[in-house]
């Protein structure tokens, strides 16, 4: 296999995912629509009755949500550019590609590219409210989440390539939706911080890797120090845990493409 | 080109079904290069399991396949470079443009830049899709949908096509328009085509037809040739009373009447000599009786002693 082959076929998978995510309008609107929604409805509802207990009085809940919000984000594109690998099944497109004399990495590689850059793009337009919120950014800020969104939307979407290779119906898929991908995101300190949580609530979000995402995030809005972040994990810490976690996941998909060619 | 020795296969156990499936039983072919060599079955007869093995996504339970001498198992790669599959199931993506379907198989094979540019254009002109080749393939009639996945299948020229029941789902109108299109490619490609099909019509089209029934190769040869071993004429009589009528004509003339789906069935040399010699000797026990020349379907009752489409399927 050479590796001008692996390029390629990661490439045209990737470009694939996103061709397709722009002719559906729907798609777009839901993804990008959702989390807005959700962040305004429940920042600004639960904005007089939480406070962050180590956060500056100036800092409301619309603030607080919006790292939470962000991978939200990347957590609903990384749930609908997933959830097509069970279409791409069933409507017979994946045989094909299963056929061709490409690696099997590649494949998972091209598919999770693709979500990958979508749910950065997003992501993205999410942080041109910053200024909105009252966070102002610097240059090695925007460059820092860059990197950490992407390692975030990489592993998150190598989870879902994985939970969504092994099933065979949409519904399965959303069902292990409510029941695991949301959940892991309610205890990711999106929500609540682990300071506030019950103890065996704050274990839980101890194991929890995408807490280690939002709290990169989140250190990585206030980089110029202006808020207290010394509750959160440190910033190196979170670097690793989000890293070996996508890296772990691109390679649990590709052996797990591997494994279906040989059923 | 494709040589199968000893190949079984058995399903594994599952959870629902609590025994494994033997799908092939010790099957042996050889398909030689430039032919075009037809699988032909009933529903459950092996061949779509057959077809999997061949096209690299299942690995045999026993035996060996060679593909131009290369080992399935040990060269897959190789082997998936130098095949183009089209499947039962359409593979092309709905929401992409023909070409880009094109476009994109092309990158899996390697193929980029202007040759694969000139090579997509080639392939739907020759599949008579070049006008429709910017239209989204959920807009493509199905037969369209097919020969556009034709043109996909042999972008990489690979020397052996594999296609498991082409014509599925396609009008037969459609059909007739499909298999010109396949026959015209197989000659201007020249390409080796090893096809899967449950249509009589299909297979009468190829060479070589192996005929399978439930994981058995019942016969292998010319359709020519496999029509030939029957001998001249097929004479089919309906009756009353089916089995003594089948058991008199055999005690009168000899022969092998054999009673199939309520019909007397009954192969003889000179047909159209027989029939008044057969009415004349059973007055009034015929309601129907028909001649006709062998077809694969009489070839298939001959080799399992049932019909091709039995049991509902």
């Amino acid at each position: 296999m050479s590796s001008s082959n692996f390029v390629l076929a990661s490439y045209s998978l990737c470009r694939r995912e996103l061709v397709r995510f722009f002719r559906q309008r729907s798609r777009i609107i839901g993804v990008i629509g959702s989390p807005l929604v959700f962040w305004f409805l429940i920042g600004s509802g639960l904005g007089s009755s939480f406070r962050h207990p180590n956060a500056p009085p100036e800092m409301n809940y619309l603030e607080y949500f919006f790292p939470g919000t962000i991978v939200l984000i990347i957590l609903f594109t990384a749930i609908f550019s997933t959830i097509s690998i069970i279409e791409d099944r069933k409507e017979g497109f994946l045989q094909s590609v299963i056929a061709a004399p490409v690696s099997r990495m590649s494949i998972a590689l091209g598919k999770i590219l693709g979500g990958t850059i979508l749910s950065l793009v997003q992501a993205i337009i999410l942080l041109l409210l910053t200024p909105f919120i009252g966070i102002s950014l610097s240059l090695v800020s925007i460059l820092f989440l860059f990197v950490i969104l992407f390692v975030i939307s990489f592993g998150l979407i190598g989870l879902g390539f994985l939970i969504a290779w092994r099933m065979d119906s949409t519904q399965g898929f959303h069902a292990i939706m409510n029941l695991f991908l949301i959940p892991l995101w309610l205890l990711s300190g999106a929500l609540f911080p682990s300071s506030g949580a019950a103890g065996w609530l704050g274990k839980l979000m101890m194991f929890n890797p995408l807490t280690y995402g939002v709290a990169a995030i989140r250190q990585g809005l206030y980089l110029n120090g202006n808020i207290s972040t010394q509750e959160l994990p440190s910033l190196p810490v979170c670097m690793i845990i989000i890293v070996v976690f996508a890296v772990a996941t691109l390679w649990a998909s590709g052996s797990a493409v591997k494994h279906y060619s040989k059923t | 080109m494709v040589n199968i020795d000893s190949l079984s296969y058995s399903y594994p156990a599952t959870r629902k079904q609590k025994h494994e499936r033997i799908a092939l039983k010790n099957l042996s072919l050889k398909v030689t290069q430039g032919e075009m060599f037809c699988l032909l079955g009933p529903n459950g007869s092996g061949k779509s399991t057959l077809f999997r093995i061949l096209s690299t996504s299942l690995k045999p339970t026993n035996g060996v396949v060679r593909i131009f001498g290369k080992h399935l198992i040990e060269q897959v790669v190789e082997i998936r470079r130098s095949i183009g599959v089209v499947f039962q199931h359409p593979s092309l993506d709905k929401k992409l443009t023909a070409r880009e379907n094109l476009l994109h198989q092309g990158h899996l094979y390697n193929l980029r830049g202007e040759q694969l540019q000139q090579r997509i254009k080639e392939m739907l002109s020759q599949v008579g899709m070049l006008e429709r080749s910017n239209d989204l393939v959920e807009h493509l009639s199905g037969g369209m949908q097919r020969r556009v996945e034709l043109a996909k299948s042999l972008l990489h020229h690979p020397p052996l096509l594999l296609l498991d029941e082409p014509s599925t789902g396609l009008d037969p109108g459609a059909r007739r328009d499909f298999d010109n299109y396949l026959l015209e490619l197989r000659r201007s490609e020249g390409v080796t085509i090893l096809l899967t099909t449950h249509i009589l019509d299909e297979a009468d089209l190829c060479d070589h037809i192996a005929i399978l029934d439930q994981g058995n190769l019942v016969a292998l040869g010319t359709p020519h040739d496999l029509k030939q071993e029957i001998g001249g004429d097929i004479i089919t009589m309906t009756s009353n009373e089916p089995h003594p009528f089948s058991e008199a004509i055999q005690q009168r003339f000899g022969g092998n009447p054999r009673v199939i789906d309520n019909t007397v069935r009954f192969e003889c040399t000179q047909g159209h000599e027989f029939i008044p010699q057969l009415v004349e000797a059973f007055p009034g026990r015929i309601d129907t009786i028909t001649l006709s020349k062998p077809t694969l379907e009489d070839v298939f009752i001959k080799k399992t002693g049932h019909k091709f489409w039995e049991n509902g399927t």
